[in-house]
C-alpha cells in the first residue's frame, strides 16, 4: 500500500482483484452433467481394471506350505520347544508336489506367521548407523539396541538389537525329485534379494583398510541367539558377508504386518530343466529346523510362487476394484432414477 | 490497600506523592522487552504436557522434533502476532503519553508531557484541547465573546456527544482568573471519593481559608472531553493515568470470544476425553495382549527392566496420547487466529464499505470475531447519527392553518424546485435551504402571524450565538433540532444574534432589537414543552411557547378550535412523513398577572418543600389560554440506504431494536421512515406505563394480542451442556408482523428482575422494537437481557459516547465514525462511516467469515480425525505397542507442510455465492445464526466421515499389499512401504476432500492444492535420498522406500482405489443436494435445472427440519409449489423482487 497516498481519497483501499475479494475463479459444480457421467466413467474403468487384474492375478501360481510341526519337521518342532537344545541341529525333510509347472521366475519365500516385528520397541532396537559401517557406532552401538546391545562381557553385539538377533535362521536346500528317484538340486539364486538401495547405501560394511572382515568385527560380539558371527554369515562371497549380507538386509526390513513373507531365493533358470520355470514333478526342501515359533504361537510356511508386473497372487485388489466398479454403478444409477423423477 | 478517600493539596507535589496515586502516564502495553518471552510463552502454555512428556524414553513413541517442531512454530508464530500487537500498544501509549500540556509548576506554566503530570498540579487547558486528566475546572476565560458576567459557566464538548455539558468553576476559585501567581499561590485541599467509573458524579469537598465548598459533577472535567467556548481553563488534577474515569472506563474490556470459539471449547474437551477413551481402549489392549502374545514373545523382545503387562500398557497409554494428540491439533488455534486475520483484512480493505465523503475506510478493530459477524441475530442500534445523520433540518412548517415547504419526497425535490433566494437577508446561513417561495413571499408581506411565528423561533431557544466576525454568526445548541429552528428563523429574517442571562438581541427584518428575557420554563421530559416570558422593545410581555402538539394542544384558548383542527391535520401529515414536529403558541401576558406570578414564582423557588411541584403548577398556570401559532416540522435527515439496509436485515431474519435517547414521537417516526415499523405491520404496541404493575399488564395484553393463549410461563430451551448461564428462552412463532415502542420509564419496571422475562418474550415476539429515552446503562442492560436469556449472537451499532456501554456488552461492538468523535469507535470491534455498510459487513463478509470458518474447522477435524484414526486401527495390528503408521518426518509436516496451505487457501478465498447474490437473497444469512454450518452435529458427522475415510484408509492397503510383493520379488509389505503408502493414500484423500469442499478455485488455492503435493513428492524423495542418510543414518531410516514403493504399480492402484472410495460418498451426497436444490450458488441452480436464472423465479425456503436452505427456481407463472418444512417461524417469504443478479438498491 502505498503510504504516500494524500488528498481527499488517501485512505481508500485499492481496488485490486485480491482486495475486494474478486479474484478469478473456477467455480466446480456437482450437476447431473458432469457427475453422472463422471460416475459412470468411473465404473467402466474400475471394471475394466478389475478384470484386467484379476486375469493377470490368475496367471500367477503359489503354493504355500506350512512346515512348523508337520510330518518330518514334527520332531524339530518339538526339539526346539527346549531352549538348551538350541544347539543342536535338526534337519526335516518337506516332500511336495507341482501339478502344473512354474512358468517364469520362481521366487522362493519363506512365511512368518504370527510374528511382530512391526512392534515399536521391537523395530527400534537396531542401530541403522552402525549397520552403515560408522566405526564408532560398531564399538559403541546405540542405547535402543539394549538389551542386545552388548553381551555379558560387555563387547558391543554387531549387528546390535533385537531385530538383528531374532533373524530367521532356518536354512533350506530345495531339490527337484524329477520323474526318477535322483535327486536334483534346484539352483536358487541367493542374491539380488533385497532393494538395490539397501544393498548398496543403508547396509555397509565397516572400513577395511586392508583388514580381513574378521578383524574389522573384532572386539565385537555376535547377537546372543546367532550360531555364527556377523563376518562368517557367507564366507565364501565377500560381497554377500557382514552387513550386507542379503539374508540379513531382507530380515532387517521389518515387515508391517504380524503375517509376512520374505525372500529366501529365486530359481536360477541357466541349467535345464529350469530354464522355464519349476517343471512339474516331486520336489523336497530340506529344512535346518532352527527357528524357534511356539514360543508365540507362530507359524513357519515355504511359499513358491511366480510373479508378474503385478506382483504377487494376491486377488483383493482386482476384487476390491470390481466391487468399487458395481458401488459406482450403483450410485450412478441410484442418482440417475433419482434426477429423473 | 483500597482508596477509599483521596486528599490532595493544590500545588503541593511533596504532599501529594505521598499518598502514591497513580500518576497520568498510561500503560495499555501488555509486555515490555525482558518480560515478553517468559510472559508470552506462559500465556500460550497448551502443549506443554505433550511436549514435556517427550521426554520420558519410555513413552516417547515419537522422536523428539514431531512435537517440538510444529510446536516451535506454533509458538513463535503466536508470539511473533503478540508481538506487533504489543507493539502498536506501545505506540499508541507513547504517542499518549507525550502529548503536551501546560503545567503551573513554580509559579510559571510550563510545557510538559502528558504522563508527567502528577494529581494536584494546576494545568491549563486550552479551547478545543482534549483534557489529559480528570481535573476540577478552575477558573475559566473571560472570552472575548460573551459579557462577562455570563462567564461562571462555560458549556464544554463531551467528547463524541453533541450535547454541550455546561461546567461551572466554584466563584471562589473562579475569582482567581488567569493570574498565574494567584494560582501558584493557591493551596486549597480536596477530599474526594476514590477512583471509580461513573462518568455522571462525584463528590468531594475543596477547603481553602478555611471554608468548605463542595465539589459535584458541575465542576468536574473528565478526561477525554474537549473543552469548547471557552479560550482557557485552569484545573486541578485530580485523578491521573489508570485512575481517570475514562481509563477506569475502558480499561478492563471484556474479552470476547465468538460462539464458534466456545463450541470449539467444548469440542476439544470431548475430543480430550475421546482421546483419553482411545488410549485407554489401546491400553486395554496392549494389556491383554502382553498377556498372551507379549509374555510368548519376550524370547525375542525382553521386556525393558522388568516392566510387567500392567505397567507396560500404562506407559502404552502415554505413548498413545503422544500419538493421537493430533486430534487435538495445536495448530488449530494458530490456523483459527490467521484466518480471522486474513478475513479482517478484506473488512478494512472492502473499497464499498469506504466513505468517500469522510475519507473513512471501514476498519476490522478486533480481529478474533468475524465469524461471528455471519450469526447475528439481534442488532440494537442507536439512532441519532446511526440511522440518522445528525443533520436537522427546518422542512416544513403550518403557519396560522397554511403548510408551507414542498410536498414531494426528498429525493425529488433536490431537482424538481429551485431553493430559495436569501439574499435579501445579510446575515442568513448559506447553508440553509429551503424549497417554497410562498413562506419567504409571506415573510415579506409582513403577515403578522408568519412574523409571530419566526419571532417565537428566535426567542424562545437556550442556544447560545458565537458571532466571530461581523455578520457571521454560528449557533451552538444542546440539540440540533433546536439549532435548526433559531437557524430557520434566522434565514426569514429574524436573526437570533446574542443573548445574556435577561435580555435576547434579535435583529428583525433588519431591524436590531433587544427582548428582555424575564423568564425561561425550560423544557424538561415530563413538561415536553419550553417557555419564554419576554418584554418586547416596544414594552408588549408576551409568553412564547413551543412543544410537543399534544402538551400543547391541552393549553390552547378555545377560540383557536378551529386552528387546532386545520394544524393536527397537518401535524399528521408531518408525522407520517417521518418529520419531528413541534407546535407553537404564544400569549400576551397582563402586566399585573404577571408581577404577581413572578413574586409566587421567586418564593416557589426558594421554597425548602416541594419546590418542583409548586413550579409545575406555576408554569401550569402561565402557560394556559395559549394561541395557537403553527407547528413547525424538522426532518433528522436518514443516512443514505438506511431503509434498505433495513429492509435487507429484516429479510435476513435480523431482529432490529432501535435503543434511542429520543422521546417516543421521534423515535416511531425515524422507525416508520426507516422501514422498522410499517402501515402494514398488524399492531404497534406502545408500552408507557409509569407502574410496575401498568407495564406488566400491557406487556401481557400485547403478548395476548399477538399469540392469544399464549403460555404465562416461558418455554424455556433446554440447557446447554457446560452451560453456566441462565437458561435460554425459546423463540415463539407468531403471525403477523408486529412492532413494540417501550419509552424509558417502563423500560426501567420492565428491566427489573421480576418482569424481564416478560418484557422479553414480548419483544422476540416483534419484528421491530424501539426504545425511547433509554440511559446508556438502559442500553447495556437491553442487550445483557438478550444476551443472557437468548441463545443468540446480538451486535450492537452506535456513534455516541452513550452507545459505548452496548458496544462493549454485545457480542459484536459497531461504531460509526462520524461526524461525532471516537469513543464509540475506540471501544467497538468494527468501525465504518455509515450505517449502510452494516449490511455488507454482515451479509457478505460475516456471511462468508462464518462459511469460511465452519468449512475450515470441519476441514481441519476431518483430516486431523482421519489422520489420527488410522493409527488406532493400525494398534490391532502392532500388539498395540503404539507404534505409529506413517514415518515420523510426515507426521512432523503433515499439518505445517502438506496440509496447511490448502486449507488456509480455502479459508482465505472461499466463497459458496458471490456478494451480490448474497445481497439479493439476505435468507442466505439464516443458517448462520442457527449455527448449522458448525455444530456438535456437524462435528460428529465430521467424526464419523473421518472414521470411514481412516478405515478405508487403512484397511485397503492392508489388504492390498500386506502379503503383495513386487514384480522382482523383493519386499513391498514391509512397514516402511506400507508407511510411505498410506501416507500417499492419506494426502491423496484429504486433498481430494479439500477440493470437494472448495466452491472458489482461485489460481492461488490451485497453487496451494498442486504446491503441497508437488511438495509432499519433493520433501519425500529428498528425506529418503541417500545423501540424507549417510549424514545421519538414524534419522533418516527411510531411506530409499519412496524409490522403491512409489515406482510399483500396485501401489498406485490402492492409492487409486482408496481415493475413490474416500471421495464417492462425499460426491454423491453433495451432489444429491445439489440436486435436489439444496444448494445456494446460482450457477449450481441454473445448470442443475438447466433452466435460465433470468426467466425464472428463485424462491428462498428455509426447511428447519432438514436444516437446509432451498433455493427453487419456478416459472413466473406458475403457482409456487408448497415448501416442506411444515410452516414454522422460520418459513421464509419468497423472494418478490424481479429476478436477475442486480444489487438490490
Amino acid at each position: 500500500m502505498a503510504k504516500a497516498k494524500s488528498g481527499p481519497l488517501a485512505r481508500r483501499p485499492d481496488n485490486s482483484a485480491f482486495k475486494q475479494q474478486r479474484l478469478p475463479a473456477w467455480s466446480p459444480m456437482l450437476t447431473a452433467n458432469t457427475v453422472l457421467p463422471f460416475f459412470y466413467f468411473m465404473a467402466v474403468i474400475c471394471l475394466l481394471l478389475g478384470i484386467w487384474l484379476l486375469l493377470t492375478v490368475q496367471s500367477v501360481q503359489e503354493i504355500r506350505m506350512d512346515y512348523t510341526d508337520s510330518g518330518a519337521c514334527a520332531h524339530c518342532h518339538d526339539l526346539r520347544k527346549n531352549v538348551s537344545n538350541a544347539a543342536l541341529i535338526c534337519t526335516c525333510k518337506l516332500y511336495f508336489h507341482v501339478d502344473r509347472p512354474l512358468k517364469g521366475d520362481v521366487f522362493f519365500y519363506y512365511g512368518l506367521q504370527n510374528f511382530h516385528q512391526n512392534l515399536r520397541r521391537y523395530m527400534d532396537s537396531r542401530d541403522d548407523a552402525q549397520m552403515v559401517g560408522r566405526k564408532t557406532n560398531l564399538k559403541k552401538p546405540s542405547s535402543y539396541c539394549k538389551p542386545f546391545a552388548t553381551n555379558d562381557k560387555g563387547l558391543p553385539i554387531a549387528p546390535c538389537g533385537a531385530v538383528a538377533n531374532s533373524i530367521f535362521n532356518d536354512s533350506f536346500k530345495f531339490q527337484y525329485l524329477g520323474s526318477g528317484s535322483s535327486d536334483e538340486p534346484v539352483p536358487l539364486w541367493r542374491k539380488g534379494i533385497s532393494w538395490y538401495t539397501d544393498k548398496n547405501i543403508k547396509y555397509r560394511n565397516p572400513q577395511m583398510d586392508n583388514l580381513s572382515l574378521a578383524e574389522v568385527f573384532h572386539g565385537t560380539a555376535p547377537p546372543p541367539y546367532w550360531h555364527r558371527p556377523v563376518y562368517e554369515l557367507q564366507t565364501h562371497d565377500a560381497i554377500n558377508n557382514g552387513f550386507i549380507n542379503e539374508d540379513l538386509i531382507v530380515w532387517m526390513r521389518e515387515a508391517a504386518f504380524p503375517n509376512f513373507k520374505k525372500l529366501y531365493g529365486i530359481l536360477q533358470r541357466t541349467n535345464k530343466p529350469f530354464e522355464s520355470g519349476l517343471p512339474k514333478g516331486n520336489y523336497s526342501v530340506e529344512i535346518t529346523y532352527n527357528f524357534p515359533v511356539q514360543y508365540f504361537r507362530g507359524r513357519k510356511q515355504v511359499v513358491l510362487t511366480t510373479l508378474n508386473w503385478f506382483g504377487g497372487p494376491n486377488k483383493f485388489l482386482p476384487i476390491a476394484y470390481l466391487i468399487t466398479s458395481c458401488l459406482v454403478l450403483l450410485a450412478a444409477i441410484g442418482l440417475t432414477v433419482v434426477c429423473k423423477e | 490497600m483500597l482508596e477509599l478517600e483521596r486528599k490532595l493539596r493544590a500545588n503541593d507535589r511533596e504532599y501529594n506523592l505521598s499518598f502514591k496515586y497513580a500518576t497520568n502516564a498510561i500503560k495499555t502495553s501488555k509486555y515490555n522487552f525482558f518480560t515478553f518471552l517468559p510472559l508470552n510463552l506462559f500465556e500460550q502454555r497448551f502443549s506443554y504436557a505433550c511436549f514435556l512428556h517427550q521426554v520420558i524414553p519410555e513413552i516417547s513413541s515419537l522422536s523428539w522434533f514431531t512435537t517440538v517442531v510444529p510446536l516451535a512454530l506454533v509458538l513463535s508464530v503466536t508470539a511473533a502476532k503478540d508481538a506487533t500487537d504489543d507493539i502498536n500498544r506501545h505506540r499508541s501509549d507513547n504517542q499518549v503519553n507525550n502529548r503536551k500540556v501546560q503545567v503551573l509548576i513554580d509559579g510559571k506554566l510550563r510545557s510538559e508531557k502528558w504522563m508527567d503530570v502528577q494529581v494536584g498540579d494546576i494545568i491549563k487547558l486550552e479551547n478545543n484541547q482534549f483534557v489529559t486528566v480528570s481535573a476540577r475546572s478552575w477558573s475559566r476565560s473571560r472570552s472575548t465573546t460573551h459579557r462577562p458576567h455570563f462567564g461562571q459557566t462555560f458549556p464544554l464538548l463531551l467528547l463524541s456527544e453533541t450535547n454541550l455539558k455546561v461546567r461551572q468553576a466554584l466563584p471562589v476559585t473562579g475569582d482567581l482568573g488567569d493570574d498565574v501567581s494567584k494560582l501558584a499561590g493557591f493551596n486549597g485541599e480536596v477530599l474526594c471519593e476514590a477512583p471509580n467509573n461513573r462518568l455522571d458524579r462525584f463528590a468531594g469537598t475543596l477547603a481553602y481559608a478555611g471554608q468548605k465548598y463542595a465539589l459535584d459533577n458541575e465542576k468536574i472535567l473528565l478526561r477525554g472531553c474537549t473543552l469548547r467556548n471557552t479560550e482557557w481553563c485552569f484545573g486541578l488534577v485530580l485523578f491521573g493515568g489508570p485512575e481517570t474515569k475514562l481509563m477506569q472506563n475502558c480499561g478492563k474490556s471484556a474479552f470476547k470470544r465468538t460462539s464458534v470459539d466456545r463450541l470449539m471449547n467444548v469440542l476439544v474437551l470431548c475430543i480430550f476425553g475421546f482421546l483419553a477413551l482411545m488410549c485407554t481402549i489401546l491400553a486395554i489392549g496392549n494389556y491383554c495382549w502382553e498377556l498372551g502374545e507379549g509374555s510368548a514373545f519376550t524370547l525375542f523382545l525382553p521386556r525393558q527392566n522388568g516392566h510387567d503387562a500392567a505397567f507396560s500398557s500404562f506407559l502404552t497409554f502415554w505413548s498413545y496420547v503422544i500419538i493421537l494428540n493430533t486430534v487435538v491439533p495445536i495448530s488449530l488455534y494458530v490456523s483459527v487466529e490467521f484466518i480471522r486475520l486474513g478475513n479482517s483484512f478484506y473488512i478494512d480493505w472492502d473499497r464499498k464499505m469506504y466513505h468517500s465523503r469522510s475519507d473513512t475506510p471501514a476498519e476490522a478493530r478486533t480481529t478474533t470475531l468475524n465469524e461471528e459477524l455471519g450469526q447475528i441475530k439481534y442488532v440494537f442500534s442507536d439512532k441519532t447519527g446511526t440511522l440518522t445523520q445528525n443533520i436537522m433540518t427546518f422542512n416544513k412548517c403550518s403557519i396560522n392553518g397554511k403548510t408551507y415547504g414542498e410536498e414531494t419526497g426528498p429525493a425529488e425535490r433536490k431537482q424538481h424546485t429551485e431553493t430559495v433566494d436569501f439574499s435579501f437577508n445579510p446575515l442568513a446561513d448559506p447553508r440553509f435551504t429551503f424549497h417554497d417561495h410562498a413562506l419567504v413571499e409571506a415573510v415579506k408581506l409582513e403577515i403578522p402571524e408568519v412574523h409571530a411565528f419566526f419571532r417565537l423561533l428566535a426567542l424562545c431557544h437556550t442556544v447560545m450565538a458565537e458571532e466571530k466576525k461581523e455578520g457571521q454568526l454560528s449557533y451552538q445548541a444542546q440539540s440540533p433540532d433546536e439549532g435548526a429552528l433559531v437557524t430557520a428563523a434566522r434565514n426569514f429574517g429574524f436573526v437570533f444574534r446574542s443573548r445574556t442571562p435577561d435580555s435576547v438581541s434579535v435583529v428583525e427584518m433588519g431591524r436590531q432589537c433587544t427582548y428582555k428575557l424575564l423568564d425561561i420554563l425550560d423544557f424538561n421530559n415530563v413538561r415536553k414543552r419550553m417557555s419564554v416570558i419576554v418584554r418586547s422593545p416596544e414594552g408588549k410581555l408576551s409568553l412564547f411557547c413551543k412543544g410537543a402538539d399534544t402538551i400543547i394542544y391541552e393549553r390552547l384558548h378555545r377560540s383557536c378550535a378551529k386552528l387546532m383542527d386545520v394544524t393536527t391535520e397537518h401535524l399528521n401529515e408531518f408525522a407520517g412523513e417521518g418529520l419531528r414536529t413541534l407546535a407553537l403558541a404564544y400569549k400576551d401576558l397582563d402586566e399585573d398577572f404577571f408581577l404577581g406570578w413572578q413574586r409566587r414564582h421567586h418564593e416557589a423557588s426558594v421554597a425548602p418543600h416541594q419546590r418542583e411541584a409548586k413550579l409545575e403548577q406555576l408554569y401550569e398556570e402561565i402557560e394556559s389560554d395559549l394561541l395557537l401559532l403553527g407547528a413547525t416540522a424538522i426532518e433528522d435527515k436518514l443516512q443514505d440506504g438506511v431503509p434498505q439496509t433495513i429492509e435487507q436485515l429484516s429479510k435476513a431474519d435480523i431482529k432490529i431494536w432501535v435503543l434511542t435517547g429520543d422521546k417516543q414521537e421521534t423515535a416511531e417516526n425515524i422507525g416508520y421512515s426507516c422501514n422498522l415499523l410499517s402501515e402494514e405491520m398488524n399492531d404497534v404496541f406502545v408500552i408507557g406505563g409509569n407502574s410496575p404493575d401498568d407495564v406488566r399488564q400491557e406487556l401481557r395484553n400485547a403478548r395476548g394480542s399477538m399469540k392469544p393463549g399464549a403460555a404465562e410461563d416461558c418455554a424455556f430451551l433446554p440447557a446447554r451442556i457446560l452451560g453456566k448461564s441462565a437458561q435460554a428462552i425459546a423463540d415463539e412463532a407468531v403471525n403477523g408482523d408486529f412492532g413494540l415502542v417501550i419509552n424509558g420509564h417502563s423500560l426501567a419496571h420492565a428491566l427489573d428482575r421480576s418482569m424481564e422475562q416478560d418484557f422479553l418474550r414480548t419483544a422476540c415476539m416483534c419484528k421491530a422494537v424501539i426504545c425511547c429515552r433509554v440511559t446508556p446503562l438502559q442500553k447495556a442492560q437491553v442487550v445483557q437481557l438478550v444476551k443472557t436469556y437468548k441463545r443468540a449472537v446480538t451486535l450492537a451499532i452506535g456513534d455516541g459516547a452513550n452507545d459505548v456501554s452496548m458496544i462493549k456488552v454485545a457480542h459484536i461492538g459497531v461504531g460509526i465514525s462520524g461526524q461525532e468523535g471516537t469513543q464509540a469507535v475506540l471501544s467497538s470491534d468494527y468501525s465504518f462511516a455509515q450505517f449502510r455498510f452494516l449490511q455488507r459487513l454482515l451479509l457478505v463478509h460475516g456471511r462468508w467469515s462464518y462459511l469460511r470458518m465452519c468449512k475450515f474447522l470441519r476441514y481441519f477435524f476431518y483430516k486431523n480425525f482421519t489422520f489420527t484414526f488410522v493409527h488406532f486401527w493400525y494398534a490391532f495390528f502392532c500388539g498395540f505397542s503404539a507404534q505409529t503408521v506413517y514415518d515420523e518426518l510426515f507426521i512432523t509436516l503433515y499439518n505445517l507442510v502438506y496440509t496447511a496451505l490448502p486449507v488456509l487457501g480455502m479459508s482465505l478465498f472461499d466463497q459458496d455465492v458471490n456478494d451480490a447474490w448474497s445481497f439479493q437473497h439476505p435468507q442466505l444469512y439464516v443458517p448462520g445464526q442457527l449455527n448449522l454450518y458448525f455444530s456438535k452435529m456437524a462435528f460428529f458427522k465430521c467424526a464419523l466421515h473421518s472414521c470411514y475415510s481412516s478405515l478405508v484408509l487403512f484397511f485397503i492397503p492392508y489388504a492390498a499389499v500386506g502379503q503383495a510383493a513386487r514384480a522382482d520379488g523383493r519386499d513391498v509389505a514391509d512397514y516402511q512401504s506400507f508407511a510411505v503408502l498410506t501416507q500417499t493414500c492419506l494426502l491423496f484423500a484429504v486433498t481430494l476432500q479439500l477440493g470437494l469442499e472448495m466452491s472458489y478455485w482461485t489460481a492461488v488455492n490451485g497453487l496451494f492444492v498442486v504446491g503441497s503435493l508437488v511438495m509432499y513428492f519433493a520433501v519425500t524423495f529428498t528425506m529418503y535420498s541417500n545423501g540424507l542418510f549417510l549424514v545421519l543414518p538414524s534419522a533418516f531410516p527411510f531411506i530409499g522406500t519412496a524409490r522403491n514403493t512409489l515406482s510399483q504399480p500396485n501401489i498406485w492402484l490402492t492409492i487409486g482405489l482408496t481415493s475413490i472410495l474416500c471421495i464417492l460418498p462425499v460426491v454423491s451426497y453433495r451432489f444429491l443436494l445439489a440436486w435436489m436444490g439444496l444448494s445456494i450458488s446460482p450457477t449450481v441452480l441454473e445448470r442443475g435445472t438447466g433452466r435460465r436464472l433470468s426467466s425464472c423465479v428463485v424462491d428462498v425456503d428455509f426447511l428447519p427440519r432438514r436444516r437446509f436452505i432451498v433455493l427453487r427456481l419456478r416459472e413466473p407463472t406458475t403457482e409456487r409449489a408448497s415448501g416442506g418444512g411444515g410452516g414454522t417461524r422460520s418459513k421464509l417469504k419468497p423472494h418478490e423482487a424481479s429476478p436477475g443478479l442486480g444489487l438490490p438498491g
